[in-house]
């Protein structure tokens, strides 16, 4: 995309204007800018708080409309509740979903400060589902087991099917008990980076009013989930636009493993909305148009709760070999029909009524439609288990990028690698939302003065702004988007080849070039939703080509990323974090690589040695 | 002084009527409440035809079809389009509901759509909700305990955790409190079906230690006993719950601790 050049800009010519009018900036200094308040983004801003650190939060939806709402099976941590566990185990599973390319150093930091991190939340009055016996409910999950894969245990936190809403409205609560400060309805649109590569804050657009605020931050902490609206059919928010990944390419810092989306099981069919992975933990199974319960063949052990790679390809083999259900043979049926009403309505009370909605489907009866489903980016803003943001520079590939975190979805710190299990994604909300506020309590001074901002800071964003807000080329957003939508989806699915993804590469491209003669209608300056949207596909679309690009690099098959080309898991040569940068200027991704971490954080725990992946 | 009709600058006038869809036949007639404040004029109602054919089945699948490929300025709230969010709740079919899970389907003839009731309007269908987000907040949506906080989890059984349910689901859309007569003539003061929902919630937590202070927080003539149990709050709510029957607990609550 054709950007005006880099941080701070250099054109020399006046601020953009409305009107002949220089866009008014308001300004706001704080210690800590949070962006976005889904899960991790709350619990950071919460820290930050407690901390004493003058802390603000910006998002682009009201705090409780953020994703993580939508979580439902539940956040895993050992606590031991439903027989015994150990967060060793836990790591164990982590570290094989991740298919070894996840860092154990911060898989180690995760596991075993999830029950700590768990018990706060219970502590702020997270309304988690009981036992008998007073202590919190725990479901069993894909791919966590115990005993180094001997068992299936129990380790999954559950408040029914709604564990996301949950924690998302206990956490909101305890930020308003910190009386943390709101900028709600306000878009993000691009980092302000000083000469030294250190990030200084953000300029944001407020909805309401179409004002320009530049907010100053010692430290700017990026919580803006992930980005599943690049693709047609997904289970995440129309919201889910990866705005802060796109921010940091633009700032001219790489993305991680950005090859690496996963296709959750069980989409409904057609409407693509989630039936959480917890049925299955609670006892529903997957068939095929013959009626066989096929996870059978796949996993022997685990069956229907591999871990979700692993069933979602053996759902597309399933259909793509003629055993799919429905007129067009195109999907699977997943069975809770079997399942005691009472434990239906105990404990998946939201799925029973998503699959009412949107599927037409009585649970207790039926068994639902569901298909594999884009739903979680494992790739991001590339961290430290600190949250700190890292790149590669100078060839040392843990540089930390001063002044900028990232969190949640929009990370990656690597503890997901090449495939996040269930539950494992709320738990890395909680616990590096808290280890990044840790980390700011640590090094930064509350009120600490900060040096002047460069003069022009705001210009690339306002340039940015101006450009989509006066766009008057021939192709409406949305149709742009539904191209990028529809290539990611086709040449970017669950099975892979060189060739579909040499395709992919070259269709996403031209998108990408698209966007210069994008047409945006609404000219107003109040919530502008017309371009709010183009400056999302704007994101997206930046996103979706370092995906296609990284895909196409990688020649080995590692957890969610399936070469048919190359079959195998090649340590040899791949077991290796890919580094993506997007040449601004010419739309062009330069490659590179950082290690993945082969050590743990203490001697608790040893490294855990690669190994086939059998489920 | 009583005013028995809308200032001039707030009715409702005959707006534009959009191209009808591509395929006749499949189509469907949307009437929704435009309001613009950049230019000046009175709010309207805008004509759309929607090609039901290219379309899911939800309202919400309808509107993003008509800002895609009719009127980009058409502006509303959306986000999870699976009912959890809580951003799309409009009056659709002259009631509140979410956008996202009210079926096309569900509506006879035209499908009218207009901003929740009774908010002052920032564009279209996107209403101002600042103060009653405020108004939740005023009910502290959080756990206060007195006790030393223990190392695991507070024990909570599984009786006292049910206690909860219909009352901890509330996705904070204001389908409920902006289909309350009492909630539109004392909005200022009356803190509404939600936030009462919500204090609910906190009041039976078996875990809570400020059930005193909560209940003196609302005993008030407006903030809570201006629920006339009108009841539109339990039939709008789109997640089935019954904030009616959750303020008359409280209500009871209060009589009990005099007694």
């Amino acid at each position: 995309m054709a950007e005006t050049a880099a941080n701070g800009g250099n054109n020399g010519s006046a601020a953009p204007a409305i009107n002949g009018r220089a866009y008014p900036i308001e300004d706001h200094a704080y210690d800590v800018i949070v962006i976005g308040a889904g899960g991790s983004g709350l619990r950071a801003v919460v820290g930050c708080s407690e901390a004493g650190l003058r802390t603000a939060c910006i998002t682009k939806v009201f705090p409780t409309r953020s994703h993580t709402v939508a979580a439902q099976g539940g956040i895993a941590a050992a606590l031991g509740n439903m027989g015994e566990d150990d967060w060793r185990w836990h790591m164990y599973d982590t570290v094989k979903g991740s298919d070894w390319l996840g860092d154990q150093d911060a898989i180690e930091y995760m596991c075993r400060n999830a029950p700590e991190a768990v018990y706060e939340l219970e502590h702020w009055g997270l309304p988690f589902s009981r036992r008998e016996d007073g202590k919190i409910y725990q479901r069993p999950f894909g791919g966590m087991t115990t005993h180094y894969g001997k068992g299936t245990a129990q380790r999954t936190c559950a408040a029914a099917d709604r564990t996301g809403h949950a924690m998302l409205h206990t956490m909101y609560g305890q930020a308003l008990r910190h009386q943390t400060e709101f900028f709600i309805e306000y878009f993000a649109i691009d980092l302000m980076v000083d000469e030294d590569g250190r990030c200084r804050g953000v300029v944001a657009i407020n909805l309401d009013d179409g004002s320009i605020h530049r907010f100053s931050a010692q430290m700017t902490i990026i919580a803006t989930g992930g980005y599943g609206r690049a693709y047609a059919s997904c289970t995440g928010a129309h919201t889910q636009t990866g705005d802060g990944n796109a921010m940091v390419l633009r700032a001219g810092l790489p993305l991680q493993d950005m090859e690496f989306v996963q296709f959750h099981p069980t989409g409904v069919y057609g409407a693509g909305v989630l039936i959480t992975e917890g049925a299955r933990g609670e006892g529903a199974y997957l068939v095929n148009s013959a009626g066989e319960r096929f996870m059978e063949r796949y996993a022997p052990s685990a069956k229907d709760l591999a871990s979700r790679d692993v069933v979602s390809r053996a759902m597309t083999i399933e259909i793509r070999e003629g055993r799919g259900v429905g007129p067009k043979k195109d999907h699977i049926f997943l069975h809770l029909d079997h399942l005691d009403p009472k434990i239906l309505a105990e404990r998946l009370p939201g799925i029973t009524e998503s699959a009412r909605i949107f599927a037409g489907v009585d649970l207790t009866r039926e068994p639902v439609p569901i298909v594999p489903t884009v739903h979680y980016n494992m790739g991001g803003i590339a961290t430290n288990y600190h949250g700190e943001a890292v790149t590669k520079k100078d060839g040392n590939p843990d540089h930390v990028v001063p002044g900028l975190m990232a969190l949640g979805e929009a990370a990656c710190v690597s503890v997901h690698g090449a495939n996040r299990l269930g539950s494992n994604s709320l738990i890395d909300l909680v616990v590096f939302g808290r280890a990044a506020a840790h980390r700011c309590a640590e090094i930064l001074t509350p009120d600490d003065k900060q040096p002047e901002l460069p003069k022009n800071s705001a210009e690339r964003a306002l340039s940015r702004l101006d450009k989509f807000r006066n766009a008057s080329g021939s192709t409406p957003t949305a149709q742009l988007r539904a191209k990028m939508q529809q290539v990611m989806q086709n040449n970017c699915a669950v099975f892979r080849t060189g060739e579909v993804l040499h395709e992919g590469s070259k269709l996403i491209h031209d998108v990408h070039k698209g966007i210069d003669d994008v047409h945006v209608s609404d000219r107003s300056l109040i919530w502008n939703s017309d371009l709010i949207e183009t400056l999302e596909f704007a994101n997206l679309i930046e996103q979706a080509v370092v995906t296609m690009d990284s895909a196409v690099n990688r020649s080995e098959s590692r957890g969610a990323h399936a070469r048919e080309d190359f079959p195998d898991r090649d340590d040899q040569n791949w077991m290796k974090h890919t580094l993506s940068w997007l040449d601004a200027a010419t739309g062009k991704v330069i490659i590179d690589y950082r290690p993945v971490h082969t050590y743990t954080l203490t001697n608790d725990v040893s490294y855990i040695e690669p190994k086939k992946r059998v489920y | 002084m009583v005013q028995f009709t809308l200032p001039k600058n707030s009715k409702v006038e005959q707006g534009k009527t959009w191209p009808h869809a591509p395929k006749a036949g499949a189509e469907r007639e949307f009437r929704i409440y435009r309001w613009n404040p950049d230019d000046g004029r009175n709010p309207r109602i805008d004509t759309y035809y929607v090609d039901t054919k290219d379309c899911g089945p939800m309202v919400l699948d309808a509107l993003i079809w008509l800002k895609t490929n009719v009127d980009a300025t058409l502006t509303f709230r959306r986000s999870c389009r699976e009912g959890i969010c809580g951003s799309c709740a409009m009056n659709i079919d002259g009631t509140n509901t979410l956008a996202c899970t009210k079926s096309m389907s569900e509506v006879n003839g035209a499908v009218r759509i207009y901003p929740l009731p009774h908010m002052a309007v920032v564009k279209d269908l996107v209403p101002d909700l600042t103060n009653f987000y405020a108004q939740h907040a005023s009910i502290e949506p959080w756990l206060q305990t007195k006790s030393p906080t223990p190392r695991t989890e507070w024990k909570q059984s599984h009786d006292d955790r049910q206690k909860l349910d219909g009352l901890y689901e509330c996705i904070l859309c204001a389908c409920c409190s902006t289909s309350c007569p009492s909630y539109w003539w004392n909005s200022d003061r009356y803190l509404g079906p939600a936030a009462l929902l919500q204090a609910q919630r906190w009041l039976v937590d078996s875990r809570d230690e400020a059930t005193g202070e909560r209940l003196d927080n609302l005993e008030d003539p407006f903030r809570l006993y201006r629920c006339h149990t009108i009841m539109n709050c339990a039939k709008a709510c789109p997640k089935h719950l019954n904030p009616a029957e959750a303020i008359a607990d409280i209500k009871r609550a209060l009589v009990e601790r005099q007694v």
